[in-house]
């Protein structure tokens, strides 16, 4: 056997391939709804949190600050065991897929909204000055003045963190959601071979980097014209 | 002669700092009011006091017979009276020059976009700038943004315009055309305050100008008065400085 139908052999076995790419592409699947719902609601919740912060009101900012910290400092994984074996003792019942997406959306929307805030924060004051001193208000202010140029500077973070968090939907094969890396370790014991891993690791590059290609897209788009 | 502008007992503070320590100052309809002082002395936190870019802590300002700082007035409405004009220019850069003037027409006078863009022109129009419409503040220069920030706030009609160093960061070549910006305002009977180190313009455009130092008004009168035989030490300093 020649090194290369070695390699083949354990990683690239065209039987297992074929035998399981229908079990992948069900994790793709899967995979790609978390993906979606978590990108969604934790950006948004995100947002919303930056924004509800710039009216500066200390009851409000505390439990921000405090739900920032502790989900930027909190591991994914332990924030998903606790809440899965968690919610049944309090008598709440919810699937796996559930409390994959309810976690890693509170962990996108810790680290968007410090990414938001920090570009609502670099946005000159003047900015503000001029705008409040026409008669727009906080809120249109914010929405048509201070967001358009905060976005901007935050597109490239919040790209590079959301495939960050995103690639975490990997952590629902511990609590059993039937996503890429879930259905390619099982069909990794069964056959004992790493050909379904490789599948699995080409599934999550066909799927993350058109991810990084949007993320340059919508920077392009969000920066407007300059001399 | 009753005043379009009066304020009262303007007092500031910034934590235990403060930096306006009582501002007695009232401007008439059509009138032109210069003010002058040292760096630091609280020019434009008195600006920013008057439409409340600036909390005042103590003090009435009272436009056209209306109190500003009464209580449940709406806020945003009453900062149009006045129109503001910036050091900085402060233009919103993802917007055109006709996009910076219609903003607050839309968003705030709910003037639909056909009616804001009307008015808009008519604005850039007044600042000679009507062909700079669909230009962003970046293909612009400093002298052209500040005359689009002009138009931005003459398009709301507000009743008093308060400039504070409008010219300070230009060049010295872009600052005639905001002047003459500036003096055709005075000229339809604009009324204006302006903070600025521009004193030929003071002494030809001025009806009235006003010292300030630490955070007060130590003197003030006609320009042949505070530039030909000025009252205060202080204002000798700063007048001799100046014309050295
Ligand atoms: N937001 C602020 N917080 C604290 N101090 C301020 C603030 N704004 C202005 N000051 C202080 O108030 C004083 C007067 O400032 P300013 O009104 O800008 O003076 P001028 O316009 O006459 O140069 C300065 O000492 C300045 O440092
Ligand atoms: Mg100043």
């Amino acid at each position: 056997m020649t090194g290369l139908e070695r390699f083949q052999e354990a990683f690239l076995k065209p039987e297992l391939i074929a035998r399981y790419w229908p079990d992948i592409l069900s994790g793709v699947a899967v995979t790609l709804q978390i993906a979606v719902a978590v990108v969604i609601t934790g950006l948004a919740l995100g947002l919303v949190l930056a924004v509800i912060r710039s009216y500066r009101s200390r009851l409000a900012n505390a439990p921000i600050i405090v739900f920032v910290d502790v989900f930027r400092a909190l591991p994914p994984l332990v924030a998903i065991l606790i809440v899965y074996f968690g919610l049944p003792s309090l008598g709440i019942n919810i699937s796996g897929f559930a409390v994959l997406w309810l976690v890693l959306s509170l962990v996108l929307a810790a680290f968007a909204e410090e990414i938001f805030w920090s570009g609502i924060v670099s946005v000159r004051k003047g900015q503000w000055e001029a705008a409040r001193s026409t008669g727009l208000s906080h809120w249109q202010t914010m929405t048509s003045v201070i967001l358009p140029q905060a976005i901007r500077i935050c597109v490239p973070p919040l790209t590079n963190r959301t495939i960050a968090v995103t690639k975490n939907t990997a952590l629902g094969t511990v609590i059993g959601v039937g996503e890429i890396m879930n259905e390619g370790t099982s069909a990794m014991s069964l056959s004992g071979n790493a050909t379904p891993l490789m599948m699995a690791a080409v599934a999550y590059i066909l799927i993350f980097v058109p991810v990084v290609v949007l993320g340059s897209w919508i920077e392009r788009r969000f920066a407007w014209k300059r001399a | 002669m009753s005043a379009l502008l009066d304020v009262r007992g303007l007092r500031k503070s910034f934590g235990t700092t403060e930096i306006l320590r009582g501002i007695d100052f009232s401007v008439a309809a059509r009138e032109l009011v210069f003010i002058i002082g040292p760096s630091g002395s609280g020019k434009s936190t008195m600006l920013r006091c008057c439409n409340r870019l600036e909390e005042p802590t103590a003090g009435q300002v009272v436009v056209d017979g209306v109190d500003l700082m009464a209580r449940g007035s709406d806020m945003n409405a009453m900062r149009r009276q006045f129109g503001m004009v910036f050091q900085a220019f402060n233009l919103y850069p993802h917007m055109t020059a006709l996009g910076n003037v219609t903003l607050a027409l839309r968003k705030v006078l709910g003037k639909s976009r056909d009616e804001a863009e009307a008015i808009g022109l008519a604005a850039l129009d007044r600042v000679g700038l009507k062909e700079k419409a669909p230009s962003y503040p970046s293909e612009l220069s400093g002298g052209q943004q500040q005359r689009v920030a002009i138009a931005r706030a003459l398009a709301l009609e507000p009743k008093i315009m308060l400039f504070d160093e409008p010219t300070s960061a230009l060049d010295p070549e872009l600052v005639g055309a905001v002047l003459g910006v500036m003096r055709d305002l005075k000229a339809s009977g604009m009324t204006m305050v302006v903070v600025s180190h521009e004193m030929r313009f003071a002494r030809d455009a001025a009806d009235r100008i006003v010292f300030m130092a630490d955070g007060q008004i130590l003197e003030q009168g006609t320009p042949a008065e505070i530039f030909g035989n000025p009252q205060h030490p202080r204002t000798r300093d700063f007048v001799g400085e100046l014309s050295r």
